[in-house]
This record gives C-alpha cells, sequence and structure tokens, in this order.
C-alpha cells in the first residue's frame, strides 16, 4: 500500500501552489510586502535622507537590508494570517482527513513564507539598483547574504507559525508582527546608533536587527565582517529553534 | 472476519475528556455497509468529537473505533484512505476558484487525471457555470456543494457529514438530502450528524441518539418508534409547517 510520505514532496508542491495563488491575488499582500517597503526606501533616500547623517557617499547602500528585513517581517505575517484562516475554516482538518503526510500542510506555509520573501527581496534590490544602490561584493558574499535573508526569513516564519496556529483572532494573528516591523527603527538599519540616547542606544545595538544589518551591509560593500555576522547568525539560528520547537506543539496540539 | 466486514465503522466503549469535561462516556455503535447512518443529538452532545475521533483528527481517551477494517489509533493512514470528511463549515479555499479547489484536492487524491476528475465533479454538483469564479462569490448552498463535491474527489468508500445542513436554507437543504441518498445508492456508507429529527427521519437507515455522552437510543427509525407508548389516536387539525408553505410558493422543488 502506498504511504503518505511516499508523496510529501509533490503534496507539499500542491500547498506552496495554492499560497502562492492566495498571495498573486491578494492586492493587500502585494501592496503590503512589496509596494510599502519600496515606498520607504524612497521615502527615505529622497526625502529624510538629505538630512540624515550616516557617514555615507551612498545613502541606498547604507539603507537597503534594513528595508530587507522590514519586507520580510511584515511578509511573514501574512504566513500567520493565512496559516491562522486555514486553522479556522476547517481546512487543515479536510487536509488532515485525507492521505497525505500531515507536516506537508505546515511545510507548505514555511516554504510558501520562503518563496514569496525572495521574490520581495529580488525586486527590491532590483528598484535599489534603479535608484543608484551598488556594490562591490563577489558571489561568496552575495550567497552569504542570501543564506542571512533565508536563515532570518525561517526563523520569523516559525514564529508566525505559532501566532497563526494558536491566536483566537484574525487581529490576533498579524497583531505579533507590528513590533517586528519597529525594530529596524530602533537598530543601525536608517542612522547610526552613535546619534541615540544612551538607553534606546544600548537597545539598539544588542537587538538581533542591527548585528544582521551590520552584516549584510559589510558583506555587501566588502567590508570584513567581524563579529556581527556570528551574532548575527547565532540570533537567527537561536529564534529559529526556539519558534519551531513552539510551532510544532502548537500544531500538534490544535490543528 | 466475514461478519467484520459487513461493517464499515465499529465504535466499542468510545471515551473523550477535555480537560475535566468528558464529552464521550463510552459511546457504542456500528454502521452497516453501504448504509446511512445518522448520529443525532442536541448542541455540545459530542456528535463532532465522535466524527473527529473517527477521521483521524482526534485521539480518543479509551475504547476502539474500526473504520474500514482499520483501528483509528494504530491505523490511521488506512483509516484516511478509506474516508472524507465534511466538516460543520464548508472547507473550501475562498481565493481558490470551484474548479482549481478540486483540482487541488485531486491532486493531493494522487489521481491520474485531476482536470478530468474536476471537470465530472462540477457538472454532476451542477457548478459548471460558476466553475472559474472565486468560491468566495458562491451562495451558501453552492459552497455546500463544493464542499461535499471536494469530499468525494477520489470516491471514498465512507463520507462523514457532520451536519451538513446547518446553516443552509430549506431549498440547499433538500438538494443536500438528495445528493447524499444518491450517495448511499450508489453504494457509498454515510455517517451523517445532525440536530435536525426531520433529517434523521428522511435520510437514515439508523439512528443512534447521542445524549450526555452516551448513546441512549438506537435502531430503525420504526424501531424507534416501538420504544414509545403505543400510538393513541387523537384528532388533531394539521396545519402546513413554515417548510410546507415556502416550498410551496417557491414551488420549484418537489417535496421529496
Amino acid at each position: 500500500m502506498e504511504t503518505a510520505k511516499n508523496h510529501f514532496l509533490s503534496d507539499m508542491g500542491v500547498m506552496l501552489g495554492r499560497s502562492m495563488r492566495h498571495i498573486f491575488r491578494s492586492m493587500d499582500t502585494i501592496i503590503t510586502v512589496c509596494i510599502t517597503p519600496i515606498a520607504l526606501m524612497l521615502l527615505f533616500v529622497y526625502v529624510f535622507g538629505g538630512a540624515i547623517q550616516a557617514d555615507t557617499d551612498n545613502y541606498v547602500n547604507y539603507l537597503l537590508p534594513g528595508i530587507l528585513l522590514i519586507a520580510i517581517a511584515s511578509g511573514i505575517s501574512y504566513t500567520a494570517y493565512r496559516l491562522f484562516l486555514d486553522k479556522q475554516r476547517g481546512i487543515i482538518e479536510r487536509f488532515h482527513s485525507m492521505p497525505i503526510a500531515r507536516s506537508a500542510v505546515l511545510w507548505g506555509h514555511v516554504l510558501t513564507s520562503v518563496v514569496s520573501n525572495v521574490i520581495t527581496v529580488v525586486i527590491i534590490v532590483l528598484v535599489a539598483l534603479a535608484m543608484g544602490f551598488r556594490s562591490s561584493a563577489g558571489i561568496l558574499p552575495w550567497l552569504a547574504v542570501a543564506g542571512i535573508l533565508v536563515l532570518f526569513t525561517l526563523a520569523l516564519t516559525w514564529v508566525a507559525a505559532i501566532a497563526g496556529l494558536s491566536a483566537k483572532s484574525v487581529e490576533g494573528a498579524s497583531a505579533f508582527s507590528y513590533p517586528l516591523l519597529f525594530l529596524p527603527f530602533i537598530s543601525s538599519a536608517f542612522v547610526p546608533t552613535d546619534s541615540m540616547p544612551r538607553v534606546v542606544r544600548a537597545f539598539a545595538e544588542n537587538q538581533p536587527v542591527t548585528s544582521i544589518v551590520e552584516a549584510i551591509r559589510a558583506l555587501l560593500s566588502g567590508q570584513p565582517v567581524g563579529h556581527d555576522i556570528w551574532v548575527a547568525l547565532a540570533w537567527c539560528v537561536g529564534i529559529m529553534l526556539a519558534a519551531y520547537l513552539f510551532a510544532m506543539r502548537a500544531y500538534k496540539k490544535r490543528a | 472476519m466475514s461478519i467484520a466486514t459487513t461493517k464499515s465503522i465499529q465504535v466499542k466503549g468510545l471515551r473523550k475528556s477535555y480537560k475535566q469535561h468528558q464529552v464521550l462516556k463510552g459511546v457504542d455503535f456500528e454502521v452497516e455497509k453501504g448504509s446511512i447512518f445518522a448520529l443525532l443529538g442536541s448542541n455540545g452532545a459530542g456528535k463532532t468529537t465522535v466524527v473527529k475521533i473517527l477521521a483521524t483528527l482526534l485521539k480518543q481517551d479509551g475504547g476502539t473505533a474500526v473504520v474500514n477494517g482499520f483501528d483509528v489509533a494504530s491505523k490511521p493512514d488506512g483509516v484516511r484512505q478509506s474516508i472524507s470528511l465534511t466538516g460543520q463549515f464548508a472547507a473550501v479555499d475562498e481565493v481558490l476558484t470551484g474548479r482549481e479547489n478540486l483540482v487541488m484536492l485531486a491532486k493531493l487524491r494522487h489521481l491520474p487525471h485531476p482536470r478530468q476528475v474536476a471537470d465530472d465533479m462540477l457538472k454532476r454538483f451542477g457548478l459548471t457555470e460558476a466553475a472559474d469564479r472565486r468560491a468566495s462569490t458562491y451562495s451558501g448552498g453552492m459552497r455546500r456543494r463544493l464542499d461535499i463535491a471536494l469530499s468525494l474527489v477520489g470516491k471514498p468508500q465512507i463520507v462523514f457529514l457532520d451536519e451538513p445542513t446547518t446553516g443552509l436554507d430549506p431549498e440547499s437543504r433538500i438538494e443536500v438530502w438528495k445528493i447524499v441518498k444518491e450517495l448511499a445508492d450508489g453504494g457509498t456508507t454515510i455517517f451523517l450528524t445532525t440536530q435536525y429529527l426531520e433529517e434523521a427521519e428522511q435520510l437514515a437507515d439508523r439512528i443512534a441518539i447521542l445524549h450526555e455522552g452516551r448513546i441512549i437510543a438506537s435502531g430503525t427509525l420504526s424501531e424507534l418508534k416501538k420504544l414509545f407508548p403505543q400510538a393513541k389516536v387523537e384528532y388533531v387539525e394539521k396545519q402546513p409547517s413554515l417548510e410546507e408553505i415556502f416550498l410551496a410558493i417557491v414551488g420549484k422543488k418537489e417535496a421529496i
């Protein structure tokens, strides 16, 4: 007899196709995850940029890593939203009563999150190039940047999975992402931390976004990355593992 | 073995509690192959809990349940190959079209020609015209029809319908009844939960009444009727029910 596991990949492919349709058919999603970060980038470069003292001759270069993180943070809130709706509308139950690998349903959402965020990141980088973003980085640093961003996406996706699976309302499912959206503003993503008051600065320099932003910035500009990359990786992997365990528990319990 | 093969579902001593609250206190029943079985009970009686255990969505605390010869606890994959579940709320993907919903289910059931399967189902359930509209634009009745169509993709031997007509208008309800009867005529075993006595009366070969965690009565309709005191002759002016009036005025469907 054929078992559910033989079809894990094809089942997950069907789930991916389904969720990607959800994204491309939702104007709200496209505006929030792609157009808003681009608008923010335009705003910071062409409106505020002139007044910001970032000790750089190319503010787009300085800004891009933070914009990418904001785009990812808003992207994963939709993963929570989609998971919540699937749970609430009985779609997860329908899939679970069928002979398909149970984990394929959840992994389909995770894969969708990674694929859609990769698309968003590529689009934003292309727009940044048009705005004057330049990088001297070779293929290896670019791969490292891609790796950090995927890891960051996975870490936040599992956080989103906890929210989506345990929320009681639609608002609850996406509200958790608002603090995530603010983290880049209280980091070195837009302005150097030197200018901040002592307490804010202490927070900014020790929260995950700053190390991730600094690591990506250094990689893209061909600077030595120092210990930032290890701190960034530790944050991403740590959040990912902790969130994964909680999300799996919520999945087994509630779905 | 020969006895077991005539039973689609066998449940013995099924128990389930949510925290302190004991929902099922030892439920026993059997469902014959190819029959329509109705589990009747008021809201909160535990009907959905029984369905969820039988559909491998929930683990029981005690007792056994065997579906199509597979134990739900130890052989859930075998159970899932044999059944389909239509839950209380139409579990259709509203962003996708009716056709896309069906193609998706056919792919997940690993059928060879998903598009052909979808076309056949759309035709059978009168959804061909609406096939390429998003399910979010469907009426309640259409959505329920699509929901049931999704359940029937891959021709499961046993179909669970958890309150299939709750929230439907009378016409749609009669449509669902028609579908259920056709399915049973085709040899599919139907396990139905309902809070409407009339629905059980209309459809079911056997009825079991779930009350306070136990089956308090079960049998065919005529067997159940015998449980009550001898029928008395009384003269009552028969008023048409609102449903009869509604259907007479709307007049599109003949009563089943």
